[in-house]
């Protein structure tokens, strides 16, 4: 009995870390939903931890918890949270919504932020990244740069937040290559670095010169490194694995966000109830350098980058047409957030059956 | 054609570290040990072997220290499974939990490093062979391994006295004792064999697949070897097949997907799964040969003095 309470309790590696504590510091703490060195999604939110350190350095105590299941699990960890002394937590996962509410009407002094989510309260906020932003730049890249005119899409799972990408991207692609193709592949994970490397050979087998994903390890950027052809970081720069193959990665930045947000709460300007969905403009998304390019891709690229950014353009404008070839939106008209949001369908030209 | 070959090659690299973790764990069984910790000895190797080849620069030493890693883990379920006759379920669950927990501490240092990869055999002539080179002289020497491993353990399972005894203690411990065989120690050395291929397999994994590091990256593969065994009613050649077919069907629904046939890719995704099933239970169907090549005493703790 022993032993497998020790083996359970090493296992759940719910581990509390806290820095070095004094009474009168602002404690925000983080909901962390794998491992905090995942090289994905986890890692870019602890690195907004790590900012926040650096930049607020002795006004600020952060705490979390990684490995916090989905589901009632993260309601007694954020309620612990609740109850240890944090001023603000920021629950960083879409599965967290629920949990991070049923606390939230418990305490109504502590300060929630629910990342990716769309319900809020008096003292829930909720902020995304405009990720798509991304997705269009690098499509429009990989129509410059594929000579098939084919590229590939390894994705995880079908929520709206991922069909999105896989649209944006087409659509950046078909901008400047109006019969360019995607194929694309579900991995129904979000972390299987060999099942995405499979992903990557069995795509590029098929004729694909450039592979992009929708999931969190650099096991595609390497496959790309090895067969000779190029690929799109994700949620990373990448190119420590991809020093060839890297073209540019769409970088997660949340660091600047969370100071602006405990800053608030410090000095009583947050506010609930409010959805934030930041992108290029604000710095919650980055691009990776532009590399392993031609001088005129390069251009087109951070033409492309200062237009979003500048809000000249987005990416969803019309005319665009939904994949059964009835119309979206129509010339010059731009898609709403809720629906981007909710996105449950492809646009015209994309080469799959989206799962239901 | 040269996309055949390239899709052979991938499902033999998908196949390998199910085959090694499996044939492993098959050694273990055939001893009456049932070790659940097949997840968590892979992860250790894979972790150990990552970390020894970054800090040595040298891919061979990291196969070596992902075998040790394995073993070394095996070695604590053997003490408390044997030496102490714990419950072999739950010792081997928990060392699952603590294989992943301990590897992530130890690779915490290593995310998102470059890793080292193993060279894969280039003869020259003989691996430019249209069509079979690249598969039979191309691979990584771990397939190699795997295949010879395969061949080894057939023989000696069913070809030496030594299998012949492991077999026997596997069957019925309390007689192999009465004869004066020294069951504790057989058993010692097979949990460490099985621990050794997991490590091997793991290794697999962070050095010749995905040459990296991320936490629990072996996302179940630990599992399905498991899993193979049963299905692959403790026999050498059927677990090899399993793995195959597993693999086999992995990449060809991924294939699939990327043409494009419009079937849902949920039902794609458990096709191996699925597919494993079918033909195992297939083979399987004589149920006079299955329980002849059931360990009979599997999972039991065996008590010399009571």
């Amino acid at each position: 009995m022993k032993k497998l309470v020790l083996g359970l309790a090493s296992a759940l590696a719910i581990m509390v870390a806290t820095s070095a504590s004094a009474q009168d510091k602002y404690k925000a703490c983080f909901i962390y939903l794998g491992p905090k060195t995942d090289g994905g999604w986890t890692q870019a939110h602890d690195i907004g931890r790590q900012y926040v350190e650096e930049k607020l350095g002795d006004k600020v105590e952060t705490a979390y918890l990684e490995n916090v299941p989905e589901g009632p699990d993260s309601q007694r960890a954020i309620e612990r949270f609740a109850r240890s002394g944090c001023g603000i937590i920021f629950t960083t996962s879409f599965g967290y919504m629920d949990p991070t509410l049923a606390v939230a009407e418990k305490f109504p002094d502590v300060k929630f932020e629910h990342a990716t989510g769309y319900k809020t309260a008096p003292n829930v906020t909720t902020y995304n990244s405009r990720f798509y932003q991304g997705r269009y730049i690098i499509g429009q890249i990989a129509g410059k740069m594929s000579k098939t005119g084919v590229a590939g899409y390894i994705a995880s799972f079908p929520i709206p937040e991922v069909v999105m990408g896989i649209n944006g991207f087409l659509l950046g692609a078909r901008s400047v290559n109006p019969d360019f193709k995607l194929k694309v592949v579900w991995v129904n994970t979000w972390h299987d670095a060999g099942k995405e490397a499979d992903a990557a050979k069995a795509l590029i087998d098929q004729g694909v010169d450039i592979i992009t994903q929708h999931t969190d390890s650099a096991a595609p950027m390497q496959i790309a490194e090895e067969r000779g052809i190029h690929a799109f970081g994700q949620a990373f720069d990448q190119i420590e694995a991809g020093p060839n193959a890297q073209l540019t990665a769409i970088m997660d930045t949340w660091g600047p966000y969370y100071v602006k947000k405990i800053e608030a709460a410090m000095d009583g300007t947050w506010k609930g109830g409010e959805q934030s969905w930041d992108g290029l403009a604000e710095g919650i998304l980055q691009m990776a350098p532009y590399t392993n390019m031609p001088d005129d891709v390069k251009a087109m690229a951070e033409e492309t980058e200062a237009k979003i950014t500048s809000g000249e353009l987005h990416p969803f404008t019309g005319p665009v047409n939904k994949q059964d070839g009835t119309v979206w939106l129509k010339d010059g008209e731009v898609s709403d957030d809720g629906t981007l949001l909710g996105m449950n369908f492809y646009v015209e030209g994309v080469d799959d059956k989206l799962p239901q | 054609m040269d996309i055949a070959q390239n899709i052979l090659l991938t499902i033999a690299t998908a196949a390998t570290p199910l085959l090694i973790a499996a044939i492993g764990e098959l050694i273990v069984e055939r001893s009456g040990v049932l070790n659940l910790g097949v997840e968590g000895m892979m992860v250790i190797g894979a972790v150990c072997g990552f970390a020894a080849a970054i800090l040595t620069g040298n891919a061979w030493i990291g196969v070596l220290a992902g075998i040790a890693g394995g073993a070394l883990l095996s070695l604590l379920f053997g003490f408390l499974t044997l030496s102490l006759a714990t419950n072999q379920v739950a010792t081997g669950l928990s060392l699952t939990l603590l294989g992943i927990g301990l590897s992530g501490l130890i690779g915490e240092g290593f995310v998102g490093q470059a890793g080292v990869r193993l060279p894969t055999l280039d003869l020259p002539v003989l691996t430019d062979i249209p069509l079979i080179g690249r598969l039979i002289f191309g691979q990584d020497p771990i397939f190699y391994m795997s295949i010879a491993l395969t061949a080894g353990v057939m023989w000696f399972l069913f070809r030496t006295r030594a299998g012949l005894t492991l077999r026997s203690i596997g069957d019925n411990h309390k007689s192999a004792h009465a004869l004066g065989i020294p069951v504790i120690r057989y058993r010692y050395l097979a949990v460490m064999f099985g621990g050794a291929c997991a490590g091997l397999a793991g290794a697999h994994l962070s050095i010749v697949y995905t040459p990296q590091w991320v936490e629990n990256m072996t996302a179940g593969r630990g599992w399905i070897a498991l899993a193979l065994v049963v299905f692959g009613s403790w026999r050498p050649w059927r677990v090899l097949a399993g793995a195959y077919l597993f693999g086999a069907v992995t990449i060809g629904q991924l294939h699939a997907q990327a043409l494009g046939f419009g079937i849902p890719s949920q039902l794609l995704s458990s096709l191996p799964y699925l597919a494993t099933i079918v033909v195992l239970v297939i083979i399987s169907r004589d149920r006079r040969l299955t329980t002849i090549n059931t360990p009979a005493s599997l999972g039991q703790p065996f008590v010399p003095d009571r």
